[in-house]
């Protein structure tokens, strides 16, 4: 770097140091995972044995009953994110469109909503979740899927915003005012030309609420059911290795959903890059 | 020309189109949030009443309050300083290169790290078995601030000790927020500083802190909101009460606390008025923020 530096950007060195140290900070917990759920056995004389036992157990047929629990866990969430993704993309995708195109006066009471949520701490809606779930119960039984509608009260904010970053940067109104000159229908409108051209909010919408459904702890937790966190707290009791075993598993999925929301995220740079090739 | 002349239906179908989702929002946010904070203004019996408010009057739930501010304001500040320094660093990186991106997706993996997991990842770093903990034991220091904190227990166990979990999260999410505002930076008001005959101390002191101040503190507000609705991290860790997230757990797990009932409603209360005070500063800072952007 010789060119001489007028504004904000630090050295290289200075950058160096700063991202050093502090990735180095932030590798450790993550490395003192991996080291844990190597561990064999205690340490002999000061020296601890390495190998995959705990990862081969946690997988081991024999041991199943012992980690019942944390697989119905996981199958319980997984369920939980798939409803939660059909109750966004039923309820609250179509309501963003709608406003878009016919109240766009509303445009800033439906944002104030989805982002309740965050100033509203999950702890506190779960006081309010508890008698509403007696309702639900009566309903819908006690099983873990109901959870599905509190959960997805707080993706709002997660799943509103790509799909409103997406919904600004498309012309929407244009679109389906041109479309419908065509001589299209509404349902044609929808299908054809705006959820094609919303397809990488929607994505980045879904991914997230996702990864939050995954690692949702206090709903599951005050309304006494058994998901994903809750299992691995409780496994991590009698179990600590297979607990951080699947604490990492999980980090690592959440590590490539997040990869690829960023992945869909550059993509929507795609159009300006093909004009720049295109010069 | 389908549905010309009847535009008052289809313009009462359209808002119909609006109803599932206020259905949804009625039932599960309005009546669940006007339970949650209303809960408190009742008895068991189901009458109106204050009493439940003598909580508040209770020493060791004002020392849990204090203890969640204090808890949140120092992660909020650390969290904030060295999210701006990475940040500031990031400067040097190019805006789509392998670094940059990479650090971006490893911020919003972090920032959403909370919870169990996160528990468990500083239980085995500092814990009392923990990888730093043994090395420091190894390293002759048999009593060391993980494992001997100044309550004379294990450091990650107790609200003090709840701070270097938190920074994991906040340090990436100080780093997703203030980005944007470190990007708007010009490099046009780094060359009129130097044509002018400014230093680079000059160009901080005169333009970049003043600039980024209103970012910053917004950023380090929405740091404060974060840590202070917390809950998982602290629920895996600390089986007591200690904060205030976790007080509510004890109220709602022992609902027949003698006195106060529907405490966990007057806790729901303080919290959301908390949070709407800080929120309310937010929105102040943010609009002083933004008139630098676009």
């Amino acid at each position: 770097m010789s060119a001489p530096r007028f504004g904000a950007t630090p050295s290289r060195s200075t950058r160096n140091i700063i991202l050093i140290v502090i990735g180095v900070l932030f590798l450790v917990p993550i490395l003192a995972m991996i080291e844990f759920t190597l561990e064999i056995g205690q340490p002999v004389k000061g020296v601890q044995q390495y190998g995959i036992q705990h990862y081969l157990d946690v997988f081991n047929p024999a041991n199943e009953s012992t980690y019942d629990g944390l697989f119905q866990g996981v199958q319980n969430s997984l369920v939980i994110a798939l409803f939660t993704v059909i109750i966004i993309l039923v309820l609250l995708l179509p309501t963003m469109i709608l406003i878009e195109l016919k109240f766009p006066r509303f445009r800033k009471v439906l944002e104030f909503i989805c982002l309740i949520p965050i100033t509203i701490p999950t702890v506190v809606l779960v006081v309010g979740f508890i008698p509403a779930y007696r309702a639900v119960a009566q309903i819908f039984g006690s099983t873990p899927y109901t959870l599905a509608f509190a959960i997805g009260i707080i993706c709002l904010p997660y799943a509103f915003r790509p799909i409103a970053t997406n919904l600004a940067a498309v012309e929407v109104t244009t679109l389906s005012e041109a479309a419908r000159s065509l001589g299209a229908s509404w349902l044609q409108v929808m299908v054809r030309v705006i959820l094609p051209n919303l397809r990488r909010g929607i994505l980045s919408a879904v991914l997230l609420t996702v990864a939050v459904v995954l690692g949702e702890y206090t709903i599951a937790s005050f309304l006494s059911q058994t998901t994903f966190q809750t299992a691995l707290l409780l496994i991590q009791q009698t179990d600590p290795y297979a607990g951080v075993i699947f604490a990492v598993f999980a980090l690592v999925f959440v590590f490539i959903l997040l990869v690829l929301i960023g992945r869909v995220g550059t993509l929507r740079g795609g159009r300006a890059a093909r004009k720049r090739v295109a010069k | 020309m389908r549905g010309a002349g009847k535009p008052s239906r289809r313009r009462s179908a359209v808002w119909l189109g609006l109803t599932p989702f206020a259905i949804y929002i009625i039932l599960f946010l309005a009546i669940p949030a006007v339970l949650a904070v209303g809960s408190g203004f009742f008895s068991a019996a189901g009458s109106f009443t204050f009493d439940n408010f003598a909580a508040l009057a209770d020493p060791s739930i004002q020392a849990d309050y204090l203890g969640t501010v204090g808890l949140s304001a120092v992660t909020a500040v650390l969290g904030a300083v060295i999210g701006a320094l990475v940040s500031f660093a990031l400067l040097a990186t190019k805006p789509d290169g392998g670094l940059r991106t990479a650090i971006d997706s490893a911020s919003s993996v972090l920032a959403q790290f909370g919870g169990v997991m996160l528990a468990f990842a500083f239980i085995v770093t500092i814990g009392t078995q923990g990888l730093i903990t043994r090395w420091l034991v190894q390293a002759g220091l048999e009593q060391n601030i993980f494992n001997h904190s100044a309550s004379g227990g294990t450091l990650i166990y107790t609200v003090a000790g709840l701070s270097i979990p938190y920074l994991y999260f906040q340090i990436p999410l100080m780093v997703l927020t203030f980005m944007p505002a470190m990007e708007g930076l010009k490099a046009t008001w780094g060359e009129a500083n130097a044509t002018l005959g400014g230093t680079r101390f000059t160009y901080w002191t005169r333009i970049g802190f003043p600039i980024l101040a209103p970012a910053f503190f917004g950023s380090l507000i929405l740091l404060f909101a974060n840590a202070f609705s917390s809950y998982a991290t602290a629920a895996a860790l600390i089986s007591q009460g200690g904060i205030i997230p976790l007080d509510i757990r004890g109220y709602v797990n022992s609902e027949v606390v003698v006195g106060h009932a529907n405490g966990a409603g007057v806790l729901a209360l303080l919290m959301v008025v908390t949070m709407i005070i800080v929120m309310w500063l937010y929105s102040l800072l943010e609009r002083r923020a933004s008139r630098w952007r676009s």
